[in-house]
């Protein structure tokens, strides 16, 4: 079963670099001249390198929180919602307290309030879902325009600039409130650590944990596992809750770390990157880091596509959606017996 | 353990049901990215990047200047008056060698900033860099912080403007701009002497000091052509600004600048000046006079904007960015660093010189014979005999700007804190 799943998943992969090569060769270039320029985009500076590293942190936060909703069943689509409300709610603790309290505390006051907006609006997408009986696609959907819509809110009207009514942000806070970082770069030692904690602890709940097999129970077959005793509601919101929290914990480090205020497009759209993490990563958690470390690399050496080729950097978009597209055709494919269908209707004939 | 040991899919029973379902909004998501990306769609344009200083560099390493564009690069507006005259300065100065992103803005580059952008310029060897946009003043000063040994330049900002209020002493970073506001009178002018309604729209970028400067500056040209020149009564006319938001459409998060020229020209505003990077007012006028409209516009930015729809266009104040550009580098490439707030008024003697005159202004079609009276605008604020900016003035709250004889100082114009009496639309 395993080289059967291999076997599809290989030419699966196969499958997609022709794909995203034609799609290349089209736009007029070559898939080794961009493949290259995009390597060399992520990883030729220190400051790249550090980029790459900084968009992974929030990214692999996302990630993981999505594994929790996936083992549960569920389609998390309000995750952009998620980092967006946590990042709104980072901006409260450093708005009100930035003068008057330490900054080592009002960053950690920011994280946890990240985490707190994150959770809520997760938990809000769980109560749409569970007793609102709104398929939480769609609530989430519906829970990111809200999110957006008051971020651009306060952006424009309480949090703005003084004199100002722009969509670029709200002001600059003091650089004693930006997360340290790895020299001169934008890659920060505490994003990165608490990222690679998140991970460490998805790993351990979803896999050694009761809770992660109840979980589990819960996504294999949710009336199963409420006639066998299961709390279902309450693992369905736990799951809503943690991947929001993670998510929100994302927000606060857009704001913190990268921003440094906050932006219209504050998730810089990594929920809806994190599901194809996750996606492309199915059960397998020990490839969400490799996964997402790849995915970070294309999205930042997409910037020379523009600079050193003339192209779209949205064709890194293209590339992370046919992959994964492929992968999951592949492994659609690997579950269903066709070949043997056939081999048993030739037999018959 | 034994949970583990089943096919990787086995935890996700609602992936293999709705494998469709996730198909599609997979394709939606890539479709949705692909269509905000259509601006710069035509990358064959000959004069992209690299080939004319890569071909005709002489001797010795080209000295790279990069830039970092707020929208993309043929907007018929505000970048591509700067794109463009980079190009005239490639042209004139073959050892320079210019590269560029643009579209840098949280909606076309959702994780990409201004200042990572200048850092892979500078990787790329750029010894100049220049931010177009007044959103950029954060990006600029932290990468001149970053990279004290190259030079910076931020053009709309006021950073190294020593007696302006947010004076930052950043001895690599300078900032540029033209006092637009001549041309902004000038275009005033010219929709004054356009309109049969009396009404003027402004459709407004975002709100700050600069186009609150600039909203202002159009209405006072406007207000003399009709009083001075047409002999009508000031309070009949009508001056509307509504602002989007940004300084051009991004979709959900500004208001949809069609929309609101539309609403300007079915709402009796039969001439709408734009004030925006992108040419909205032009596009949608030239739709609104097919359908027998009697609507025209102003343009702003970008030297060819009358091309748009060359029938009812009243004129375009512009950008000749190639001056201080041109300038600009030259110092830097004999090893000045560009510490100094330059804030050029147009060539009085030939304001539309493009090697001399940083701003111009070309009359439209549409003005007819009334282009005299805008000659002779230009001719009295070139000799002085004409300066808007002079009292008396109120603020719109009905406070006073300006004391009767009173004339503005370059802070007052610079920082104005609120549109002006008279003027409809918010100031904040």
């Amino acid at each position: 079963m395993i080289t059967r799943t291999l076997y599809y998943q290989t030419a699966a992969l196969g499958i997609a670099t022709i794909l995203i090569s034609s799609i290349i060769m089209l736009s007029g270039a070559s898939p080794i001249t961009v493949l290259d320029s995009m390597l060399s985009g992520a990883f030729s500076t220190p400051d790249q390198i550090a980029r790459v590293f900084s968009t992974l942190s929030p990214l692999l936060l996302c990630a993981c929180g999505l594994m929790f909703t996936f083992t549960a069943g569920l389609y998390n689509l309000g995750i952009e919602g998620q980092i967006v409300f946590g990042a709104i709610a980072t901006m409260v603790p450093i708005r009100l307290l930035e003068n008057s309290l330490p900054p080592a505390l009002v960053i950690l006051l920011a994280i946890a309030f990240g985490t707190a907006g994150g959770m809520l609006w997760g938990l809000f997408a769980g109560i749409l879902n569970v007793y609102g009986r709104i398929n939480e696609i769609f609530a989430g959907l519906g829970l990111n325009f809200v999110a957006d819509g008051l971020a651009l809110y306060l952006i424009f009207g309480p949090w703005k600039r003084p004199g100002v009514a722009s969509m670029s942000g709200t002001e600059q806070f003091g650089e004693v409130l930006w997360l340290p970082t790895f020299g001169n770069t934008e890659a920060s030692p505490v994003a990165l650590a608490i990222a690679l904690l998140a991970l460490g602890a998805t790993l351990l709940v979803l896999r050694g944990t009761y809770y992660g097999l109840q979980l589990r129970a819960v996504g294999y077959n949710l009336r199963a596992a409420y006639v066998l005793g299961v709390p279902s509601v309450r693992q369905l919101l736990s799951a809503f809750a943690i991947c929001g929290g993670l998510a929100g914990v994302a927000g606060a480090l857009q704001v913190l770390a990268v921003f440094h205020r906050l932006i219209p497009s504050i998730s810089s759209h990594l929920g809806y990157l994190a599901l194809l993490v996750a996606m492309l990563a199915g059960t397998n958690l020990w490839l969400l880091l490799p996964i997402a470390f790849f995915f970070s690399a294309l999205n930042i050496g997409s910037l020379q596509l523009p600079l050193s080729l003339n192209l779209e950097s949205s064709l890194a978009g293209v590339m992370q959606g046919m992959l994964v597209l492929a992968v999951l055709l592949g492994r659609g494919l690997s579950e269903t017996n066709w070949l043997d269908k056939i081999s048993v209707l030739r037999r018959n004939v | 353990m034994n949970f583990l040991g089943k096919s990787p899919l086995a935890a996700f029973p609602l992936l293999g049901r709705s494998r469709i379902l996730w198909s599609a909004l997979l394709l939606g998501m890539l479709a949705g990215g692909c269509a905000t990306s259509t601006p710069t769609a035509n990358t064959t344009s000959p004069t992209a990047g690299e080939s004319p200083a890569g071909t005709t560099a002489t001797t010795g390493e080209p000295f790279i200047v990069g830039m970092v564009l707020v929208g993309p690069k043929n907007d018929a507006g505000w970048n591509q008056s700067h794109y463009e005259g980079m190009q005239a300065v490639v042209q004139q100065m073959p050892n320079v060698k210019f590269e560029y992103i643009d579209k840098v803005n949280p909606a076309d580059r959702p994780n990409v900033t201004g200042a990572q952008v200048a850092d892979d310029l500078i990787a790329k060897g750029a010894k100049l860099v220049i931010f177009n946009s007044d959103d950029f003043k954060d990006d600029a000063l932290e990468t001149a912080k970053k990279h004290p040994d190259i030079a910076i330049i931020h053009a709309s900002g006021d950073y190294a403007w020593k007696e302006g209020k947010n004076f930052k002493n950043q001895p690599n970073l300078g900032n540029i701009m033209a006092r637009m506001e001549y041309g902004k009178m000038m275009a005033g002018c010219a929709a004054a002497l356009g309109t049969e309604t009396g009404k003027i729209g402004y459709l407004g970028a975002l709100i700050n000091d600069e186009t609150r400067r600039y909203a202002s500056a159009a209405y006072l040209g406007a207000r003399y052509c009709w009083e001075n020149y047409l002999n009508r009564n000031p309070d009949d006319l009508e001056f509307k600004v509504t602002w989007i938001g940004f300084w051009f459409n991004i979709p959900g998060k500004t208001l949809d600048p069609t929309k609101v020229a539309d609403d300007f020209y079915n709402g009796g505003y039969d001439v709408v000046m734009s004030g925006i990077d992108t040419p909205e007012a032009a596009v949608q006028g030239k739709k609104a006079a097919a359908a027998g409209k009697p609507v025209k516009f102003v343009h702003y930015d970008y030297k060819n904007g009358c091309d748009l729809a060359p029938d009812i266009c009243l004129g375009v104040p512009y950008y000749n960015w190639n001056v201080p550009y041109g300038e600009a580098i030259q110092k830097a490439m004999a090893g000045t660093m560009p510490n100094q707030f330059v804030w050029l008024a147009p060539n009085w003697s030939d304001i539309n010189n493009p090697q001399t005159s940083m701003i111009g202004f070309l009359p439209g079609k549409a003005l007819g014979d009334k282009k005299q009276y805008i000659d002779q605008l230009i001719k009295g604020m070139g000799d002085g005999s004409i300066n808007l900016f002079t009292g008396p003035l109120n603020f719109q709250d009905g406070t006073p700007y300006l004391k009767a004889g009173e004339t503005a100082t370059d802070q007052q114009i610079w920082y104005l804190p609120q549109l002006l009496q008279g003027m409809e639309g918010p100031s904040q």
